[in-house]
């Protein structure tokens, strides 16, 4: 069954009673939430996902709730909680989803040490996996949406999980993560792009999420093998350029975008060098998403 | 005087609600089949929080059990032994580079609780994650050591002078220092205790006692001897805060499980813990490990309390509170109870460090004091 199946009024009261569990990729997750503005989000932006039944083993239980005291009704305020504990400060509670999604980043690349994690965007196409490495304002999600909207398959957009055991990447198709002016270039799109509501005044400007698209949440248990590592990078009125790097830059710059690669030890030194000999490696800056469609589309022989 | 069999169930404590999960399969690991899917997965939540994760891996290893869990709840456990075994060459790294620092001073360091576990490879040791490097030197040479530490990149933390005046006067410890690239912590001891607590604990003796590494890469280092490790892990536990309290109760036990069986441990310990003036915690120590986690303690040194103050009305008062303040702390165990006993715990550990002329103006200024200025200085 999946999250679209169940009405919204049923939905609401699942989440407010610690009664919707997702399958979020490898990762079961126990939501719980009083907010209408985060089960208006759920409904928007995790439609396809498969719900979990209620006696199963669920590896973490999250919520956003509104804190104790006077911020429940003056300037409301949401606190994500893991299980109990409260990570960062509270938030408006408008921003209640983005934390949420914000909160679900922080829990997995704090815990899921059984992959090598990268902050990288990573799709797929005829078996073969590109990671677009990039710090944030490089236009990554935006490039990494654009992908997803052609013929791509979305693994993710924040965190690239890298299996230790075989090194392939396993797929967490969660929201796509939308900043400022990237948000009406993703709406931009097409028609059947969904992008949820926008929050103004986030630590990161506005922000909103894209929904994930429905073959990229159905396909995600199948793993994918790296093939290509990508560095974008947006530049305005920039001319495209593309050029390879060489293998240990690439392995420098990866171990940087790594959450825990020095918490691995070998096993992370092995899977990134494994990675690392597997994949094409190149850097491109683009002016447009065309630009970049066009430098993707020749770097894989289309 | 009650027999060992009876004060399986003191009569003061409720039954544990169910609940406590993780402290019935750290008891009897043996049998990790007989929980359902759910139960596993309050278990790993239980252990998570308590930071008894990789100590349970650990546990379910010894007693074969780990193709008895499910794969999901396995990959848990499994995860937080990877990140202790990292720990520990992290630990190791730290210790490396801290004999290298202390090597020109040539003065006896003694390692204490984990890194000690670690570096004479005890049990205790085995899925245990570390925070901080604890050592303990000649009350002399601290000055000595403090400036050694500085030079080589390390950097005092808690410097408001109020903090720096309370631990250089009052405590057992120099604020603790973090390195100033690597981030870690060290806490340099003098003794065990604060000298506030009244306890008069002979440091000197310990360090004469205490015994060489056989690795020899630490050679620098040495460890307490048997008895005096496991009554420093006991005064830790029971003048200490109860932040961890599980955690250091499963060190305990471990310890005892590994020490006790050799022949005439118990009788050195409890005449050593008269002498340095432990027998206190050490009656705590033996007690809760072995009614929480079936610690097998002799009935000679059960029976009768180690610590003659402590009659009958006074052990049903401290089972009520300590029962409950062992408990994982996470809220499938939350009640108002339990909030009420961890709360007295941690207050009891500051009426026990510092006496009431000392321990009021100290938790007036903790309380409105220190706030204040953060505010202002924020």
């Amino acid at each position: 069954m999946i999250l679209a199946q169940i009405p919204a009024s049923e939905l609401r009261t699942r989440l407010a009673r610690g009664h919707l569990a997702l399958q979020v990729g490898p990762f079961r997750f126990r939501v719980t939430s009083p907010l209408a503005s985060v089960s208006e989000g759920l409904a928007t932006l995790y439609p396809d996902f498969e719900l979990v039944a209620e006696d199963e083993f669920i590896d973490f239980h999250v919520s956003v709730t509104p804190p104790a005291g006077v911020r429940r009704w003056i300037r409301p305020q949401a606190n994500f909680s893991f299980d109990g504990r409260v990570p960062f400060k509270p938030l408006p509670a408008d921003q209640a989803m983005p934390m949420l999604e914000w909160g679900l980043n922080w829990v997995i690349s704090n815990h899921a040490h059984q992959y090598l994690m990268l902050h990288a965007a990573v799709v797929e196409r005829n078996g073969r996996a590109m990671i677009l490495p990039a710090p944030p304002g490089s236009g990554k999600s935006t490039l990494c949406a654009g992908l997803v909207n052609r013929d791509w398959r979305l693994l993710s957009d924040e965190l690239t999980l890298i299996r230790l055991t075989d090194g392939l990447v396993v797929p967490i198709s969660r929201p796509v993560s939308l900043k400022n002016r990237s948000i009406e270039i993703v709406r931009g799109l097409g028609r059947h792009v969904v992008v949820g509501t926008p929050c103004a005044d986030t630590g990161k400007g506005t922000v909103a999420h894209m929904r994930p698209p429905t073959d990229s949440v159905r396909r995600m248990a199948e793993p994918a093998r790296p093939a290509w590592v990508v560095f974008p990078q947006f530049i305005q009125n920039g001319e495209p350029t593309c050029e390879a790097r060489g293998k240990s830059t690439a392995f420098v710059e990866l171990v940087h975008n790594a959450f825990n690669y020095n918490l691995l030890g070998l096993a992370g030194f092995n899977a990134l060098s494994g990675l690392v000999d597997a994949c094409d490696v190149h850097r491109i800056t683009y002016g447009s998403l065309e630009q970049a469609y066009t430098a993707i589309d020749a770097l894989t022989g289309e | 005087m009650m027999p060992a069999e009876q004060i399986k169930s003191p009569v003061n404590s409720r039954p544990m609600a169910h609940s406590d999960l993780v402290v019935t399969l750290l008891r009897e690991p043996g049998n990790a089949a007989g929980f359902s899917t759910s139960e596993w997965d309050l278990l790993v939540r239980q252990a998570r929080h308590a930071d008894v994760m990789g100590q349970l891996h650990a546990r379910l290893s010894d007693a074969g059990q780990l193709g008895n869990l499910p794969e999901a709840a396995r990959r848990h456990l499994d995860t937080a032994w990877n990140l202790s075994q990292r720990h520990r060459l992290a630990v190791r790294w730290e210790l490396l580079g801290i004999a290298n620092t202390l090597a020109p001073l040539n003065i006896p360091v003694v390692l204490l609780k984990g890194a000690a576990y670690y570096a004479a490879g005890r049990m205790a040791a085995r899925g245990r994650l570390f925070t901080d490097v604890d050592i303990l030197v000649p009350k002399a040479a601290l000055d000595s050591v403090e400036r050694i530490f500085i030079r080589s990149g390390w950097v005092p933390t808690h410097l408001n002078a109020y903090d720096q005046r309370y631990y250089r006067q009052w405590m057992h410890e120099l604020p603790p220092m973090q390195h100033a690239r690597r981030g870690t912590l060290i806490d340099i001891h003098h003794t065990l205790l604060p000298p506030t607590t009244g306890v008069n604990c002979d440091a000197a003796a310990l360090i004469a006692a205490a015994q060489p590494l056989e690795d020899a890469e630490l050679a620098a280092f040495k460890v307490l001897a048997p008895s005096d490790m496991l009554l420093h892990s006991a005064t830790h536990l029971f003048y200490g805060e109860f932040d961890r309290g599980l955690r250091e109760l499963v060190d305990l036990d471990q310890l005892i499980r590994e020490l006790g069986t050799e022949p005439d441990f118990w009788a050195a310990t409890v005449d050593r813990a008269r002498q340095l003036d432990l027998l206190n915690p050490l009656h705590h120590a033996v007690r809760y490990t072995h009614l929480l986690l079936g610690t097998p303690i002799p009935d000679v040194v059960l029976r009768a309390p180690l610590d003659p103050t402590i009659d009958a009305i006074r052990q049903r008062l401290l089972d009520a509170l300590f029962l409950r303040a062992f408990r994982p702390d996470h809220v499938s165990c939350n009640d108002a109870a339990t909030r009420l006993a961890r709360w007295l715990a941690f207050v009891r550990s500051h009426w026990l460090r510092m006496p009431v002329h000392l321990l009021v103006p100290h938790l007036f200024y903790k309380a409105v004091i220190a706030p204040r200025k953060e505010a202002a200085g924020a």
